[in-house]
């Protein structure tokens, strides 16, 4: 068994598809043509399961990063025998460059230099298409090697003939050589292949000029520059740029506890994630694929409106049947999931969050068409029919229904914000007073049974006993002042019962009992909370710096922490830890700002 | 050709062409808004797409009702069956080689390989237009064919 971290792998993609790079140079995970398509390599989740790997034959060190605001991966080798530069990258450029080109449908290009030596170099390459059961029709030798993949051609190229035994080949570098291996991809024959080496060097200044010129259209200029991009081209990989749908995480079955069986398909995208979402991506400055990801979650919405189901896939079209792979699984961690079985749950948060985010972008001028308008109406009429039911709420256990406080909290700002929304002028012919009853009374249901007095604190379900960190987003959405009593009182009970270690924070109680671990993006609310005035600026600093600390080398997250050993767990990279990191540096800069502009005032 | 009757049976079968597919919208059997489609051709607006979309869709359907109506003359036969049987040829051609070709002259829809630039574009449509939903295939066909099976019955070539 494999004895890797989530914390070894390194995404590169190109907007439709995600790839994992170990450290020690091979790439364990990549799907092709879509994110969410089955696996060309996926030995992260079984030895047998496919991989590409290419490491020097001698004992020399990895240190890697990404090319400066970039999602191109440069892995340096150093060792007594000789220094090895490795550049991993999916080729990504506008729109209009490709079509001055004959370009891949998908192409990824790994670039190995040396610059001490000689030194052997190992290549192996062992594609698994469709999750190790497509037949592997493979022919070719030397410097071409051509694999039939389910509905697509699988061509690795080289600009050198390579000896090959099996799967793997050796090749032998100079001082100042390079080779160049370009993979590509094509659902349609005749599969473009251009020549590696002058594709890898057009392609290489072509992606790093994509990449930095997204990256300098961000806004963020606070003191985390670095780690707010990073998890801006983070979020930017998992971003299916055909449709704008943003997945959750870029795999499947990465364990939130090792050894475990708490492992889930991620490469869907959940409605719910849709406030905090926009709020990143246009605070960011990332306006269009704000615009992109609300189109089309109206568009995906659209077939099950007013119901809607908890995720969709990146076309917006139900995910189909969960099933089970027989693989070993992340270092043990049984089984692995194909696709989400909570998809037909009842997740009463998402309404509110789909509003929200509509209502973010028509705060900066967007227009809402008819059916939007009716769309948005219906969604709110739902809400009034069914918000005294119990659902699955915002962690959505495989448990029976409960009134999640968090659920009735989202109810009410679904209603709050069609009201406001329709104040503006932005929506028409809702029904008003029903909205405005129905919001009124989930306002004093909400202060009446999600409160324990005895606790001081907000409570995960309605007369309950059981804490949940989700509550202090209470104050995010508006529902209560950060600075409020119950508010502060909330904060101090989860900081006591539900933090394992300074800068984390588990999701609920149950969370102990489960033995999963801490959740990073609680973490980023809580930084969040004390920014947005539940505590002092440098608190809220700390708790950033703290929670920011458990960030790989390169600035990625997953979804949970270790608390002990603070090892990354569950699916990787994952956008909503990282929408979490984004959200509280921007509110402790917003922070800043106010609390420099005071002093300034009280010093005039 | 009796050029009185193609206007209204065209005019005809396209009226219920264009009911079912959007009846089939309204019973979610696809997300696919055809007039909506046609209309962002030439705007952007949603609002004023579908009302020129709408326009598009009946000329359309009326230039392809005298394709049929010349395709019954050239066979001398006009029957129901053989008009839906063109129009199960027209859908299936429809859905499986104009929606994949579709992002090539539409000016706002996606194609596959875009990226990793994002625009708010339209998603494609996919191969039989399963990207609208899985169950598009069968409203387009369908659609096609009672559009075929109207012009076939009702168009008289004598």
């Amino acid at each position: 068994m494999s004895d890797a971290r989530i914390a070894d792998y390194a995404p590169i993609g190109d907007g439709r598809s995600l790839a994992l790079v170990s450290r020690t140079g091979s790439i364990d995970w990549l799907c092709w043509p879509r994110l969410d398509s089955p696996s060309l390599f996926a030995s992260l989740l079984d030895p047998a399961a496919g991989h590409w790997s290419i490491r020097p034959a001698g004992a020399l060190q990895p240190r890697r990063r990404y090319l400066p605001e970039t999602n191109v991966l440069q892995t340096d080798w150093e060792g007594p025998d000789g220094a090895l530069e490795v550049t991993d990258w999916m080729a990504a450029a506008t729109e209009a460059e490709k079509r001055r080109r004959l370009w891949p449908e998908h192409a990824l290009v790994r670039r190995v230099r040396c610059g001490r030596g000689p030194l052997e170099v190992i290549v192996e390459f062992a594609p698994r298409p469709a999750y190790g059961k497509a037949p592997r029709w493979t022919r070719g030798e030397g410097s071409m090697r051509r694999v039939e993949a389910g509905g697509g051609l699988l061509v690795l190229q080289s600009d050198r003939t390579l000896v090959a035994d099996g799967e793997r080949a050796r090749l032998v570098l100079r001082p100042g050589e390079q080779c160049c291996f370009l993979l590509t991809w094509a659902s349609e024959a005749p599969a473009v292949l251009p020549p590696p080496e002058s594709f890898a060097e057009d392609a290489l200044a072509l992606t790093t000029t994509w990449w930095r010129t997204w990256a300098g259209r961000m806004r963020y200029d606070g003191p985390w520059r670095a780690l707010v991009l990073r998890s801006a081209l983070a979020v930017k990989l998992l971003t299916f740029a055909p449709s704008g749908a943003i997945a959750a995480a870029g795999t499947t079955s990465l364990p939130e506890r090792l050894g475990g069986d708490l492992n889930w398909d991620y490469r869907f995208c959940w409605v719910r994630d849709a406030s905090l979402t926009v709020r990143a991506l246009l605070s960011l400055g990332y306006e269009a694929e704000a615009d992109a990801f609300v189109s089309w979650m109206l568009h995906a919405t659209r077939l099950t409106r007013p119901e809607m189901k908890v995720l969709y896939d990146l076309y917006g079209r139900e995910p189909p049947a969960e099933y089970e792979l027989p693989w070993a699984g992340f270092r043990g961690s049984r089984p692995v999931r194909i696709n989400n079985g909570a998809s037909d749950q009842l997740q009463l948060d998402s309404y509110g969050e789909v509003i929200d985010a509509v209502a973010q972008l028509v705060r900066i001028g967007r227009e809402v068409d008819g059916e939007t308008n009716r769309m948005l109406g219906d969604f709110g009429s739902f809400v009034c029919r069914n918000w005294e039911r119990p659902d699955s709420g915002i962690w959505e256990p495989r448990e029976p229904l409960q009134h999640y406080s968090h659920s009735k909290v989202l109810c009410w700002v679904a209603l709050e914000r069609l009201l406001e929304l329709q104040d503006r002028g932005s929506l028409r012919r809702l029904p008003v007073e029903r909205f405005r009853q129905n919001r009124d009374q989930l306002a004093a249901t909400i202060r009446g049974r999600a409160w324990s007095p005895s606790l001081g604190s907000y409570v995960q379900t309605l007369g309950g006993s059981r804490l949940d960190a989700s509550s202090l987003l209470f104050s995010w959405y508006g529902f209560e002042d950060a600075r409020s009593e119950r508010m502060r009182g909330t904060a101090a009970a989860l900081l006591e019962r539900l933090s394992p270690a300074p800068g984390l924070l588990y999701r609920y109680d149950q969370s102990i009992e489960a033995g999963e671990g801490a959740f990073a993006i609680c973490s980023f609310w809580f930084a969040e909370y004390l920014a947005r005035g539940g505590g002092s600026l440098q608190a809220a600093e700390q708790m950033f710096a703290m929670a920011a600390r458990f960030a790989n080398d390169l600035g990625l997250l997953s979804e949970e922490i270790e608390p002990r050993s603070g090892e990354l767990l569950g699916n990787f990279p994952q956008a909503f830890s990282h929408i979490g990191l984004i959200s509280a540096a921007l509110a402790i800069e917003e922070r800043r700002r106010q609390t420099a502009r005071r002093a300034a005032e009280v010093a005039r | 050709m009796n050029v009185g009757a193609w206007l209204i049976w065209g005019f005809a079968a396209t009226v219920v062409l264009t009911t079912l597919m959007a009846g089939s919208q309204a019973a979610n059997l696809t997300r696919m808004n055809l007039p909506y489609l046609l209309g962002t051709m030439v705007t952007p607006s949603r609002d004023k797409a579908k009302v020129l979309g709408i326009v598009m869709h009946l000329v359309n359907g009326w230039v392809f009702s005298l394709v049929y109506v010349l395709a019954f003359h050239q066979l001398g036969v006009a029957t129901w069956w053989w008009g839906a049987t063109v129009g199960f040829v027209h859908g299936a051609f429809v859905i499986a080689v104009a929606f994949p070709a579709l992002p090539g002259i539409h000016p706002r829809m996606a194609s596959e390989t875009r990226g990793p630039t994002v625009v708010r574009h339209l998603e494609p449509p996919g191969f039989l237009g399963r990207h609208y939903g899985m169950r598009t295939p069968v409203s387009v066909l369908l659609s096609h064919l009672v559009y075929g099976g109207i012009l076939g019955a009702f168009y008289p070539l004598g």
